[in-house]
């Protein structure tokens, strides 16, 4: 127990997913509120919602800085998600290493994508 | 590895194949692994979502391309099958945030007991599946 250092370092303890734990729960909160606006904003607009109505609602700045933030959030969120998963269920480490690069390159890839749609409006 | 993790026991007694289809999970167990397994679909099915945020959002031609996905298919995809996968991506919205705005409830009261966490898995359920009953109506034109 004397070393614990290197190889022989404990890697459990306390608050080492703690960070992860509140980003969740803090992105899924910026998140559902999105959803709240978002929600709103359809429900006010008056009549049928044709491809003009639509694309407004995302074209003003707020509503693309409010979009860019969940786009981010949403990439978190589902990095320690995903991560938990793999975590959970994937017990070789060089497997599991595999899938979690696969999964950073797959939600960073989608997150460029988005942005692409969301700043080209 | 640390010779506290070599010393670990490490106990196997669930078989996925023998035990699972036969193990009795509460619902607030069913509740759990379908937040898993919506967050998985959603990741999973991403492109999707950003596709059809793409196309509905970017021009007049692109929202007539994504309306007719809805009515004639893309590919050798037929419409039908377009309206499942979007289904299936309503009904995993609805359930992560549901089961996701419960999550924080409990996370923000420490008191739970046994009969909340019953009764929140059972509204859950009820409230995703019954949205998810009206929004796919809608979706597939019964209304």
């Amino acid at each position: 127990m004397s070393v614990n250092f290197g190889s022989k370092r404990i890697v459990v303890g306390a608050h080492y997913g703690l960070r992860d734990w509140l980003a969740q729960r803090v992105t899924a909160a910026i998140m559902a509120l999105f959803t709240l606006l978002l929600l709103a904003q359809v429900i006010l607009t008056k009549g049928d919602i044709g491809y003009d109505k639509w694309a407004g609602i995302f074209s003003s700045q707020w509503m693309k800085a409010i979009t860019f933030t969940v786009i981010l959030s949403l990439a978190y969120h589902a990095w320690v998600g995903m991560r938990d998963i793999w975590m959970d269920y994937v017990q070789p480490v060089g497997i599991r290493l595999v899938l979690q690069i696969f999964t950073l390159v797959w939600l960073i890839a989608c997150m460029g994508w988005a942005i692409q749609v969301l700043w080209r409006l | 590895m640390t010779e506290i993790a070599k010393k670990r026991p490490v106990f196997r007694n669930i078989n996925a194949l023998k035990d699972l289809p036969t193990y009795r999970l509460p619902v607030a167990g069913w509740v759990s692994i379908l937040h898993r397994v919506s967050g998985a679909v959603m990741f999973l099915l991403l492109p999707v979502i950003i596709w059809l945020f793409d196309t509905s959002v970017s021009s007049e031609i692109s929202f007539s391309r994504f309306s007719s996905v809805f009515q004639i298919g893309v590919g050798l995809i037929p419409a039908w099958l377009v309206k499942l996968v979007v289904l299936g991506l309503i009904w995993s919205y609805l359930h992560h945030l549901c089961a996701g705005v419960r999550h924080l409830y409990m996370d923000t009261h420490h008191a739970v007991d046994k009969t909340f966490g019953h009764q929140s898995a059972v509204v859950t359920l009820v409230l995703s599946l019954g949205l998810t009953v009206i929004l796919g109506a809608k979706l597939f034109g019964l209304y």
